[in-house]
This record gives C-alpha cells, structure tokens and sequence, in this order.
C-alpha cells in the first residue's frame, strides 16, 4: 500500500503475503485485469480445478436472495492439463501469490491432484475445496466427516511441501471437530467457510430459482454466522484462518479479523462491483489509521470478551 | 470495461409491462455496438444488490445518449422504474460481443420476440444506416408489447407484426410468413432474440436456406465479466458440443452454433 508506516503483511501458514485481501475461488478471472490490478492483490484465487474436463450444472445456476445469493455452478472445468498448460502461467507475470483451488471426487483423486499441482513453480498455495454444496446429491461434502478430512487431508499433506488451506464447509453439526481433524492432519490453513446449502422457491411458477434445485448461499445475509464460525474455529486451532462470506467492507474484514480470521475472502461483492477488493484493501487502512494500528496483525483474535 | 456513474435523462413507462430508460453517455468512451449490454446496479440497497443486464435499445451518437427498454419483472426492474431523470445510475459495460453485419448483406431479416424487439432495434438502426434494407418480423404477447414497431418503421425498417392476443404469432404461422419474405425478397442473413422456440425455426430457415444468421441470447448472470461461468449456454464446436460463456463469448453467437434446449 502507499502508506508505509501501516504494514498490511499477513502470514496464511508459510505463505507471506503483502495484505491480507484476495477472492473468494469462483469469483476471480483473467477478465478482471481490465477492472483492477491484481498486484494490489494479497493471493489471487483461481476457480477450483478438476481433474478431468466437466460440464456445469443445469440453469438458472444463480438468483438473489434478500442480502445474499445462491449459486450452483457445479464447478466446470476444462481439467488440469489445461488449467497447467494456460490458466496458471498467464498469471506468472503478477507478484501476488498464486493459489490453487482444487476439487475432486475421492480422496486419492485429491492426493493426485495435488501432486500434480505441486509440481507448478507457479502454485504457491493449494486450497483444498472439500465443502462445495453443489456437486454431490443433497448438497453432501467430504468436509461434513471429520474422518474423511482427516484422511483426505493426510493423504495430500504426504504430496506436497506446498502451503495447504482446507476449505471447510459451514453445513455442519461442529465446525470445530472438522477444524481440528484438518489441522492435525497437516493443513496450514483453514477457509472458513464455503456456501450455506439453500434453497429458493419461486413462489409464481412454482419451481425452484436454481435449476440444481439447491445451491450454495454467499453474500452479506451469511456474515454474521461466518463470524461466529471463524470465532469458534480460532478456539481450537493454533492454525491462521481465512474468513470468508459476505465480506463487502473494510470493517467487514476487520469484524473477521477480530473474530480470529488471518486474511479474508471477497467473493459476492466482486459481482456488484468489480472493483471491490480494491476499496475494501483502503477502509482496511482507513480503519487501520483511525485507530493508529501500525500493524494488522495486531487486531488478529482481538474481540474483547468480557466475562 | 468499467462501471459508469450515468446520469438519467428520462426514465418513463411506455406500456403495462415496459419502460423506457435514456441515460447520459457522454462518459463513456468505449465504442457501444447493437447486441452488447451494460450491467445495471438497479438500486444501492442491499436487496436487491446484484446487478442485472440488459442490452443496449438505442445508441444516440450525436446526442451521446444510451437508450434501455426494460421489461420489468422482478425485484430488480422494480427498483429501476422509481429511479428519475435527473438521479445517476451504476451501469458496468459495455460488455459482450455484439451482432456483426456484413458488407454483402443487402437485405436482412430480423425476427424478435418480447423484450428481444429491444435487442435487435439497436442493430435495425445500424443496419439501415449502412443501406440495408431491414425487415422485421415482432412477436408480442398483446399489441400494447409491440413497442418498438412505429420506432423501427420510423427509420425505413418493413415491419410485420405478430401477437398471442391475435392468434399470429404460432410457429406455423411464423414460419409461413418467414417463407414468404424470403420468396418476395432476396434476403442474405437472419437475425434473432427473444425466444427460443423462434430461434429453432430460424436455425431450420437458415440451414435450408443456406443463410448465415446471429441470435442474442439471454442467461441469468452474476460477474457479467466471464469469471463466475453462472452464464453458461452450450454450443457446437466442430463435432464436439463445448460450452460457452452468454457474457463475453456471446451473448451474440453464430446462428447455427447454438444448442437450443
């Protein structure tokens, strides 16, 4: 940032980045050079990659929902070799990080992928998207077991060397027992969290507004249960956490900070306006000025509890 | 492809269901071209707060003004009618790939139905700035839809009118009245929006024919710039069918490209 005597630096688990800012994976692409300046950028997020070439879910795959909006795009992809050969290179010529979002239809198809990934100069960080809502029937998730994160994230943490963020999934009973067995695993950081599985009725035509029938819920409306998730994850584990869902402000950011997030992801806003992450990065120092934080860091877990 | 603060000339209703937006251009330095659309930011409340697209009505040039006919439907096109001239409005754009004419048409024919008359009007008024003659075939539930008929007569284009209400506008008959254009006149390409069983005829009419054609599609979008892939229709690529994004790679695309589902 301009102002050198606020220092934004945050560290998401051995990955440095120079503020704690970036998009939410599914929000993010190269035609968004035109709009911002991804150098400004703490990571950059790519969409999350499959193994094989996959077709999205069936139409509508977006509608609103008062404050919110709930998606099933159902992950299309065009596969990794692609995705290595085109999407990760053109990015090389930014100094922000690159991380790379995966998905996968088992454990060992994660591991491989992994493997695979980490083979890219390129990638800086892996994210391992184990809670979309959106391709599996009922919305069901390998994050939803503590068992199966465990093993799924044991099993990529023996592939790679490469920071390992484990995208956690809001629908279920404990965050905290998934939070925990992903960090004894070996993941460096946690995402908390992906969409909240919902659904929407369009009360004319009677028909659902998602043609997947459910999808995954993002934006403001899912704010404040986020911030509450992320103050619950930050009781149990000694790992950074990225806070993500609804953020729209600076001071949504630094209500995510204080709760015990790390960095933040910007996902929704980035649909209202492309240059989101940008104003967000100035209230952050605004409110940083305001209150004469020399650093970020300062304010990580800082929610005054009195008891 | 950036957000413009625009301000609102005029902003008024001009049937049951339609409206008519005029907005200040004079900001916007990018070329707007018939067939590309502009994101709205239909309100600065929190719901609704996602944008909405509609494509460009009339590019005005010489007064530097954009014109948006809009069928209000939902939440979003609500909040649009209570904004007034005078008052500015968040419009991202433009964006799209938008319809394309070439110079060996002479004649081309248009066929729009509902809020896809808005569409192709802009590219009618292109077209018959560059000599061609246009005629155009609207399809309408009621007569009060068919707004853009006196405009497009206005400027040289033969319109023919079909409704619900009056029992012209089924496929049959469409496509009768396609055929017999096409005898009366020496048409070189088809053009289409707004619905998809008309799409479907056209495609056959071109495919028949041998005529080359465009068809403006319309998705729900969330980004409007390509990254969220909300937007996705299917196309032929070869052999192969591979998607497309409505938003960047279209939402004009080659008649005879798209699958009509």
């Amino acid at each position: 940032m301009k102002n050198a005597a606020v220092n934004m630096s945050v560290d998401i688990g051995g990955l440095v980045l120079k503020n704690p800012v970036m998009p939410a994976s599914g929000t993010f692409g190269p035609e968004m050079e035109k709009v911002i300046d991804f150098n400004r950028l703490g990571a950059i997020v790519l969409k999350s990659i499959t193994m094989f070439p996959r077709a999205g879910n069936s139409a509508p795959r977006v509608c609103e929902t008062p404050a919110g909006m709930i998606n099933s795009i159902g992950i299309p992809s065009k596969g990794i070799e692609y995705y290595l050969e085109n999407s990760v290179p053109s990015y090389s010529k930014y100094d922000s990080p690159l991380i790379s979002s995966l998905s996968a239809d088992s454990i060992d198809e994660f591991a491989k992928l992994a493997e695979i990934v980490t083979k890219s100069n390129d990638v800086d960080a892996i994210e391992l998207n184990i809670s979309c809502p959106n391709l599996k029937g009922n919305g069901l998730a390998f994050g939803m077991d503590a068992d199966i994160t465990f093993n799924l994230v044991k099993k990529v943490r023996a592939v790679t060397e490469k920071p390992i963020i484990t995208k956690l999934t809001p629908n279920v009973t404990n965050i905290q027992e998934i939070a925990v067995a992903a960090e004894e695993a070996g993941s460096d950081c946690l995402n908390v969290a992906n969409t909240f599985l919902a659904m929407s009725i369009d009360v004319h035509t009677r028909k659902p507004k998602i043609g997947n029938i459910m999808g995954g819920l993002s934006g403001p409306a899912t704010k404040p249960i986020i911030v509450r998730l992320i103050y619950q994850v930050s009781q149990v584990v000694h790992i950074p956490i990225i806070g993500c869902g609804g953020v729209m402000s600076g001071e949504d950011a630094i209500e995510m900070m204080l709760a015990g997030a790390t960095a933040v992801q910007v996902g929704t806003a980035n649909f209202i306006q492309p240059d989101a992450m940008i104003r967000i990065l100035k209230e952050i120092e605004s409110y940083m000025e305001q209150y004469q934080i020399k650093d970020i860091r300062e304010i990580i877990g800082q929610v005054v509890i009195n008891q | 492809m950036e957000s413009h603060q625009v301000r609102i000339l005029s902003n008024e209703k001009v049937s049951e269901r339609y409206w008519h937006m005029i907005v200040d251009a004079s900001d916007i330095k990018e070329n707007v071209e018939p067939g590309q659309f502009f994101h709205f930011l239909c309100s600065n409340s929190i719901y609704p707060f996602l944008r909405r697209p509609f494509s460009v009505y009339r590019i005005d040039s010489d007064r530097n003004t954009l014109e948006f006919l809009y069928l209000v439907k939902g939440l979003g096109t609500k909040k649009m009618t209570e904004l007034k001239a005078g008052e500015k409005i968040d419009i991202f754009g433009p964006l799209g790939t938008g319809f394309h004419l070439k110079e060996s048409d002479s004649n081309i024919l248009l066929l729009a139905r509902g809020v896809g008359i808005a569409t192709l009007a802009a590219l009618a008024y292109k077209a018959v700035g560059k000599n061609k003659k246009v005629i155009a075939i609207l399809s309408a539930r009621c007569r009060n839809d068919l707004l853009a008929a006196d405009y497009l007569t206005s400027f040289g284009v033969q319109v023919y009118k079909v409704t619900d209400e009056e029992g012209t506008s089924d496929l049959h008959n469409v496509k009768e009245l396609i055929n017999q254009l096409l005898i009366e006149n020496d048409i070189h390409a088809l053009y289409t929006c707004g619905s998809k069983r008309l799409a479907r005829l056209m495609q056959s009419i071109g495919k028949r024919e041998g005529l080359w054609g465009e068809i403006a599609l319309e998705e729900n979008m969330g980004c409007a710039m390509g990254v969220c892939f909300a937007c996705l229709c299917h196309i032929h690529d070869g052999h192969e069918a591979k998607s497309a994004r409505v938003c960047v790679d279209g939402p004009v695309f080659p008649l005879e490209q798209v699958i009509l589902q």
